[in-house]
């Protein structure tokens, strides 16, 4: 179990860090913005490993059950929530590349800088 | 058994990310991403969390990717640049990663039951949920109740993207004519020349829509609730629309109907808060509403549950029509 739980730990740093290298190096807006999805997801990973409990399940009381370990409910509220919010946010996101493309005629930051510059 | 599984998933999660970060065709891009997410969704639930897991794979899976798609379609599909400043930035990520390497060398262990955030609050909603609320579902407690306020700021959160999103959508695109007032262009059939999808389609759409509402009233006996119910719901009309062509969809729900029902949701749940008020009590404290305390929680949280999943609903349909309607540049 341990041997997963760093691995946990360590896949939630790379997603983290795939994502912002796609943020801070790509030039393309919409590649951006996935980027930042999977900096998103990265952080929800995390959240959701730190709530695990060894044993436990999904907090949802069953009738017949008797002692049962549940895993921790706070940050599954939390994500669930923020996945959602997520999702209303990245469109917002996608509608300025759109409104941006049509004024600029591009996506490529590069472009979008030059002819700010003219 | 699970050990295996769950490297094999994060495994693969880490493949997927890196190919999302090198393809250069945006359309892959968008696909690996929808695959991203059903196998973050499946991470989930190894983690417990059935009720993420459901939300994942309905938004980030399905909804997430139409809209990327649909902003593909405005925008363009190949990057024409790699990156700029690589060696920078990969220095900078590589930095960066190894102080959050060094980092989860600090974390507890994983699934250690005394790890200090199951020390906080948690072991307390566990405890008095069934005191207070008594439905099965804790995290439809605590999202409804316990934490009504952050939930409700979510609401509004989604509630003010949507009209940001409808708002620098709706500008007039300018010099071309609307897309949707040629009939023989290719948005407005759909794919309805194609036999297979359509048949598909027409038999899934009403299970999905069932599914939504089971999941919707659901909530509070198993995994599910209004978020979830209402990216589903969304993503059965949105398949429909897909199908059959957007305008057909908006006959069956005029996009007034969606805002009127966008803003009901949003209204519907800070009514039930201010009824609290009404009723002596205290914002968005359900107990008062019924004779019951515990029945007053009950009815509070389906009320509010229906009026996140209305929200939702409405605006993701907003927002996939205002891509949808939006002229190719």
């Amino acid at each position: 179990m341990q041997v997963l739980g760093i691995f946990y730990y360590w896949v939630f740093a790379v997603l983290l860090m795939i994502g912002f290298y796609a943020v801070v190096a790509k030039i393309n807006l919409v590649k951006k913005l996935i980027g930042l999805s999977i900096f998103q997801s990265a952080v929800f990973l995390l959240y959701l490993t730190m709530g695990k409990v060894t044993g436990g399940t999904a907090p949802i009381y069953q009738d017949d059950a008797v002692g049962q370990l549940f895993s921790n409910p706070l940050p599954q509220v939390l994500i669930l929530t923020a996945i959602v919010v997520g999702i209303s946010t990245t469109a917002l996101g996608l509608g300025i590349v759109v409104r941006i493309k049509e004024e600029y005629g591009s996506i490529e930051e590069q472009d979008i800088q030059e002819t700010d510059r003219r | 058994m699970t050990v295996l599984f769950g490297i094999f998933l994060l495994t693969l999660l880490v493949i997927t990310a890196v190919a999302i970060v090198r393809t250069q065709n945006l359309f892959v891009a968008v696909m690996l991403l929808g695959i991203f997410s059903l196998l973050i969704a499946l991470n989930f639930f190894i983690l417990d969390a059935a009720d993420v897991a459901l939300t994942e794979a309905a938004v980030g899976a399905g909804i997430s990717t139409v809209l990327f798609l649909g902003a593909l379609a405005l925008t363009s599909e190949r990057e024409r640049f790699v990156t700029k400043h690589r060696a920078l930035s990969v220095a900078v990520v590589v930095c960066a990663t190894l102080v959050v390497l060094y980092a989860t060398f600090d974390k507890p262990a994983f699934g250690d039951p005394n790890a200090p955030v199951h020390q906080h609050v948690a072991p307390w909603y566990l405890e008095y949920e069934p005191e207070y609320i008594d439905i099965p579902n804790v995290v439809t407690a605590v999202l409804g109740s316990f934490r009504g306020y952050d939930t409700l700021g979510e609401v509004f959160v989604v509630f003010t993207a949507g009209i940001g999103v409808l708002f620098l959508l709706s500008a007039r695109p300018g010099r071309k004519t609307s897309r949707r007032q040629s009939e023989n262009d290719e948005s407005a059939i759909g794919l309805r020349e194609n036999l297979i999808p359509r048949v598909v389609a027409r038999l899934l759409v009403p299970f999905i829509l069932l599914f939504g509402l089971y999941v919707q009233f659901h909530g509070e006996y198993g995994p599910g609730g209004g978020f979830q119910a209402g990216a589903l719901i969304a993503a059965a009309f949105i398949l429909y629309a897909l199908v059959e062509g957007e305008a057909r969809t908006l006959e069956v729900l005029p996009r007034n109907a969606l805002i009127a029902l966008t803003a009901a949701g949003a209204l519907l749940y800070g009514g039930v808060g201010l009824t609290g008020i009404l009723l002596g009590s205290e914002f968005l404290d359900y107990s008062v509403l019924a004779a019951d305390p515990v029945s007053g929680q009950q009815m509070g949280i389906i009320l509010i549950e229906a009026g996140v999943g209305m929200t939702v609903t409405g605006v993701l349909l907003l927002i996939f029509h205002a891509f949808a309607a939006r002229d190719q540049v």
